[in-house]
């Protein structure tokens, strides 16, 4: 597109990689960024993106690899030294301190006012006052302010993380164009994003990461699409494994669901989520990272109100104002994080008996011998290792995800809300775990299952919903699940994805 | 994901077997401050010393169950002191007046309330307990001392009970033991075997797992420091029993140590940890320094920095074995 | 105009409330002036002291516990060092003093960001640890105050070319809280300092994330803490005579004065003017309820509830608040 971006690189990473202790989160990843380019970042959840954007800006120490600026060999120490050399990022979440006003905000990073000014104009908020504390401004405006700081100090390489997530779409537009012609300027972007359409307008070329590992680099120019998402998958041919027969009973579906939801939203993000789940059925929630699942998972849990819709379980309505409420009515919740949900200092039976124990009126004596056999029972269900199991902490990640599951398995499961269960655990877990959730439905559970990992939705569901832009934009049947088919739709690439992703930039 | 090869240093081992079992180590340090007492001073150690330390060492173990109580929940309570104190003070110049019984009743009504107090605070307005019980505590001292006003001439007398608990003593043993020995039995059976135990050490392991459990934690802390405020108030009737001199700050002096107790314990300020009977050792435990102290002639002044030291170091310790902040 | 109304409604409804309350002191004792505005802020100076520096750590979202003690240590050196070292040299003592506070602080903060045991714990043993220290110093009630000093804060101002009736409505010990609140806090709040402070407590991510030196910060707000205890101790003794080892009530006090003032305990806003004036109030209500003598010790009692009420009002809200 531009002259520039054939030159010599600015930035130019090769052979970067970074462990978690057993975890590789990056192996061999690459990225060249030519003054006056636009590079797109991409890759599925988990495949190494916000990994390698903490190497680059200096918040992370890669174990391998290198990185030149300007054709010098660096080696960050903190992120404050990544900018002092030019390379500065705008997070997704504002790093504005919220209690202080605008104008204090640039004098704790030392930015004059003037050139701010300018950039806020350009960048299409016009009745910006500096004596605004930033805990008063909506999100969308917060994230226009850190690019316009960062754009005010006068970055080399400019790193935008998600940065229209937030924004409405006439200042999508505005960022759109600003950073084009700060391309045009000679300097260089890394754009990072799930928008498509974002995407093909702006970035000259796009590079895309698997498994940590960067596997293309291409030219943007029409069509590619659909090469990108093949290869954000790994080029796999479509495979659909055969799941077993998932025979519903016929009487089922005429019945009430369990759980029927409709117009819910919540947040800034989750705008108006409406489906069923049915007795006996495993149904798959589809989503890239922040469309609004996490607050969908939240309200039916009883941690947060919706803003508006309605839930009825077994066709009676339901407002749940704490987790016991949902409990009450049988929706129990698997949060994404274990940390959230394990007493890491305390017994793998602890752990499991803990909701026997919620209500006042069971806290007497512990009958031990029906509560060991009830934790008996689910530890022989799930298959749980109880080598270490006086400190759950002491436990692998697989087997602690077994106890979170175990806990509602031994209180009997009604509905069971899985929050990406599998997420960072192995293979020989998961394997156990997809059997146990169609085991829990042939007895008539309920469970919505939202995975990070779209080959799971073919191996445990029956359907997926896919939401996109806090709506649900699609409805796959398990047999149509193929991961290209997901992810086409979680990127928003079906027809009513288009028309959502429109109507949520409408959004104030 | 493969569990890593575990590599041991002897430090490692040593802390991991600190941490399982913090009573063994506890008690071979009681043992060194025992034998130490003895070099310094030959023949202390007789059954005579022994009893006296037991009986002064109760007190504090039951103030420090408070402590142990709440601290397991990630709380303290700084009121206790000062609720033992109200209940020494209410039942000794009530007896004379309404008689032992009624004088007990009543002595242990402030104490419950006091408690219902720091509950609604910490459990409901969510208040930090350190702020609370010490708000309240500062209240409790101020009622004493209007109390005191209006009772100044009845005179006191201690219920014979608590007397006789008190000083007296049955085969070579305080008395005292005898109402000790089950009381910490029900509080370490209600620790391990009960509902309300267990929630307490979860809520301090991590009260959002405990929400997601469908606990609702106002609840358990509420009954927590109304049971405490009642521990608090019978520790007050057997103290008084004790020094059979009630005052407007009897019990206070024991308010630092019970802390000190629970913390060198094993018992960890942030919850989720700890044991009573690791208390009970850390209370004789001080109890024995107190002597050592004594006899070695250090000012008061010393001894106050050197329990915030400890519970400092302690706990430091603590936050390194456990890798939690 | 409006704006500034808004910004501050807290604070000006706070000082209407002072207003009010030291009216009703004119209504209940008719002979109430001068002399008793003196004694009212000298004796509202070591609190007021005291809450500007556990307000400058509840800023930066932390509390010290021992800031009660840390007075007490300052109290008893500025006490035994002015009777050691005579009248002629109590300005180096006031001095030394006031590094010992900084440095007691400093200490504070350093154990918190070292240790990694959270501010509460750090300080509830530091407390212990500086109270011993007190008692180690001077282990009885004693030394001495230069009397020079203590002219500084007794009694009403005087300013040549003004008559005295006028100027002795201004107790000097007010003088003497405004001129160190001006010199310390005004130059500190404008400053990159200042603003880091607030950004620590405000949201420690974010300010993480502007590159705030977040360790540093935290030592710097407890240092500066020390600083104003070891004014408020100085200022006990000043006004006393004598070096009082045993720690006033000051550590609650000053906790509901923060709160009452309106800055939130989870750290980030407020400022020190509204904690002034609340520290100003709870010591007018304590007057008027003695002059319409009621027994101190229910005083004691309904001040105790005050601050308790306070802060679990201050709780509440906080839980409703935006976080």
């Amino acid at each position: 597109m531009t002259e520039a971006a054939t030159g010599r690189p600015l930035l130019d990473a090769s052979g970067v990689a970074k462990r978690f202790g057993a975890v590789a989160a990056l192996k061999d990843a690459s990225l060249t960024v030519a003054a006056g380019e636009i590079v797109a970042l991409m890759g599925a959840n988990g495949a190494g993106k916000s990994t390698f954007v903490k190497i680059l800006t200096g918040a992370l120490r890669p174990d391998a690899g290198h990185i030149h600026l300007d054709g010098q060999d660096r080696r960050f120490a903190s992120p404050a030294q990544a900018r002092r050399s030019g390379i500065m990022p705008v997070y997704q979440e504002p790093s504005l301190i919220p209690d202080l006003d605008v104008a204090d905000n640039l004098r704790l990073v030392d930015v004059p006012v003037e050139p701010f000014r300018h950039w806020v104009n350009e960048l299409g908020i016009a009745d910006l006052r500096l004596d605004d504390p930033i805990a008063h401004l909506p999100l969308a405006t917060l994230r226009i302010l850190d690019l316009a700081l960062t754009l005010a100090k006068e970055p080399k390489v400019l790193m935008l993380d998600e940065m229209t997530a937030a924004l409405p779409t006439d200042l999508v537009e505005r960022v759109l164009t600003v950073i084009r012609a700060q391309a045009d300027a000679g300097r260089s972007v890394i754009y990072i994003s799930h928008r498509f359409a974002e995407i093909a307008r702006v970035c000259d070329r796009a590079s895309v990461l698997r498994d940590g590992v960067t596997v293309g680099d291409f030219v943007i120019e029409p069509g590619i699409e659909e090469k990108i998402v093949e290869l954000m998958l790994g080029g796999i041919p479509t495979r659909v494994e055969a799941t077993g027969a998932r025979i519903r009973d016929a009487a089922g579906a005429a019945e009430t669901p369990r759980l029927q939801v409709r117009g819910l939203g919540a947040g800034s993000k989750l705008a108006d989520v409406s489906f069923d789940l049915n007795k006996g059925e495993v149904l798959g929630v589809v989503a890239l990272e922040g469309q609004g699942q996490d607050e969908l998972f939240s309200v039916l849990a009883g941690f947060r109100r919706a803003r508006s819709g309605t839930i009825e379980v077994d066709g009676k309505p339901a407002s749940f104002g704490h987790p016991a409420d949902a409990i009450a009515r049988g929706l129990t919740l698997v949060p994404g994080d274990r940390k959230d949900a394990l007493l890491m200092l305390r017994s793998v039976r602890e752990n499991i008996a803990l909701p026997q124990l919620a209500h006042p009126s069971k806290w007497g004596a512990i009958p031990m011998r029906r509560e060991a056999a009830r934790v008996a029972d689910a530890v022989a269900r799930l298959q749980i290792d109880m080598r270490a199991q006086a400190e759950v902490r002491r436990l692998s990640g697989g087997n602690q995800q077994k106890v979170t599951i175990g806990r509602w398995v031994a209180a009997g499961v009604e509905t069971l809300l899985l929050f990406d269960p599998t997420r960072g655990i192995d293979v020989r877990t998961k394997h156990q775990i997809y059997p146990l959730l169609r085991e829990l439905a042939a007895q008539g559970a309920s469970i919505l299952f939202y995975t990070s990992e779209l080959d799971e939705v073919a191996l445990a569901c029956d359907r997926a919903i896919v939401i996109f832009g806090g709506r649900v934009v699609d409805v796959i049947d398990a047999s149509q699940a193929s991961e290209q088919n997901l992810m086409r739709a979680a990127y928003g690439l079906t027809e009513a994805g288009r028309q959502s992703s429109t109507m949520t930039e409408a959004q104030p | 994901m493969a569990t890593p090869v575990e590599t041991i240093s002897p430090l490692q081992y040593a802390a991991r077997i600190i941490r399982e079992n913090p009573v063994i180590p506890l008690i071979l340090l009681l043992c060194a401050l025992v034998g130490l007492l003895e070099g310094l001073q030959p023949g202390i150690f007789n059954e005579r010393w022994v009893g006296n330390t037991i009986r002064f060492a109760i007190p504090l173990a039951m103030l420090a169950a408070c402590q142990t109580l709440t601290m397991l929940t990630g709380g303290i309570d700084l009121s206790a002191g000062v609720v033992a104190t109200v209940s020494a003070f209410v039942v000794a110049t009530l007896t004379p007046l309404v008689g032992g019984p009624a004088a007990i009743v009543l002595a242990l009504v402030p104490a419950v309330l006091m408690g219902l107090v720091n509950g609604f605070g910490v459990g409901i307005c969510r208040v930090h307990p350190l702020i609370m019980t010490l708000g309240t505590g500062l209240i409790g001292t101020g009622c004493l001392q209007v109390y005191q006003r209006y009772v100044i001439n009845t005179g006191s007398e201690i219920p014979g009970f608590f007397e006789f608990l008190g000083t007296g003593r049955t085969f070579g043993m305080p008395n005292a033991l005898y109402l000790f020995v089950p009381f910490a039995i029900l509080i370490l059976w209600g620790l391990r075997r009960t509902g309300f135990g267990r929630l307490l050490y979860a809520l301090g392991a991590n009260e959002n797992a405990t929400r997601l459990s469908g606990v609702r934690s106002w609840q358990v802390l509420m009954a927590l420091y109304t049971v405490v405020g009642l521990i608090a108030g019978i520790t007050g009737l057997l103290y008084v029993g004790i020094i059979r001199a009630p005052s407007l700050s009897l019990a206070n002096s024991l308010m630092l140590p019970s802390v000190a107790a629970a913390v060198i314990g094993g018992t960890s300020i942030f919850g989720g940890r700890g044991s009573y009977s690791g208390t009970i050792v850390g209370a004789l435990i001080l109890t024995v320094l107190g002597t050592l102290l004594t006899l070695l002639q250090i000012p008061e002044g010393a001894r106050r920095l050197l329990f915030g030291a400890i519970i400092l170091a302690v706990t430091a310790v603590y936050v390194r074995i456990t890798d939690q902040s | 105009m409006t704006r500034f109304l808004t910004r501050h409604s807290w604070s000006l409804g706070l000082f209407a409330i002072l207003v009010i309350l030291l009216v009703a002191t004119r209504i209940i004792q008719p002979n109430f002036g001068a002399s008793g505005l003196d004694s009212l802020a000298r004796a509202a100076l070591p609190f007021a002291f005291a809450t500007i520096g556990m307000g400058i750590v509840v800023i930066a979202g932390g509390i010290d516990l021992s800031i009660a003690s840390i007075m007490a240590v300052a109290g008893v050196i500025a006490a035994l060092l002015m009777q050691q070292m005579g009248d002629a040299s109590a300005g180096l003592v006031v001095l030394i003093v006031l590094l010992a506070g900084v440095a007691m602080g400093a200490i504070n903060g350093l154990l918190i960001v070292l240790t990694r045991v959270p501010d509460i714990v750090v300080t509830l043993a530091m407390l212990f640890v500086w109270e011993g220290v007190a008692l180690l110093i001077l282990n009885a009630p004693g030394g001495t105050a230069a009397p020079w000093l203590r002219a500084l804060v007794v009694g009403g101002v005087t300013i040549p070319g003004l008559p005295p009736e006028l100027t002795a409505w201004l107790p000097r010990a007010f003088v003497v809280l405004v001129a160190f609140t001006l010199i310390i806090w005004l130059p500190l709040r404008r400053s990159k300092l200042g603003l880091s402070i607030y950004a620590i407590g405000s949201d420690q991510n974010a300010a993480f994330r502007s590159g705030v030196p977040i360790g540093m910060t935290r030592v710097a707000a407890y240092a500066f803490a020390g600083l104003f205890a070891a004014l408020g101790g100085l200022s006990i003794t000043l006004s006393t005579g004598i070096g009082e080892p045993i720690a006033g009530p000051y550590l609650l006090a000053s906790v509901a004065a923060v709160v009452l003032g309106g800055i939130s305990l989870t750290g980030g806003r407020g400022g020190l003017l509204g904690p002034i004036i609340a520290v100003f109030i709870l010591r007018t209500l304590r007057l008027d309820l003695t002059l319409l003598s009621v027994d101190p010790n229910v005083t004691t009692i309904i001040e105790g509830i005050i601050m308790v009420a306070v802060v679990m009002i201050g709780g509440l809200l906080a839980m409703r608040g935006p976080r």
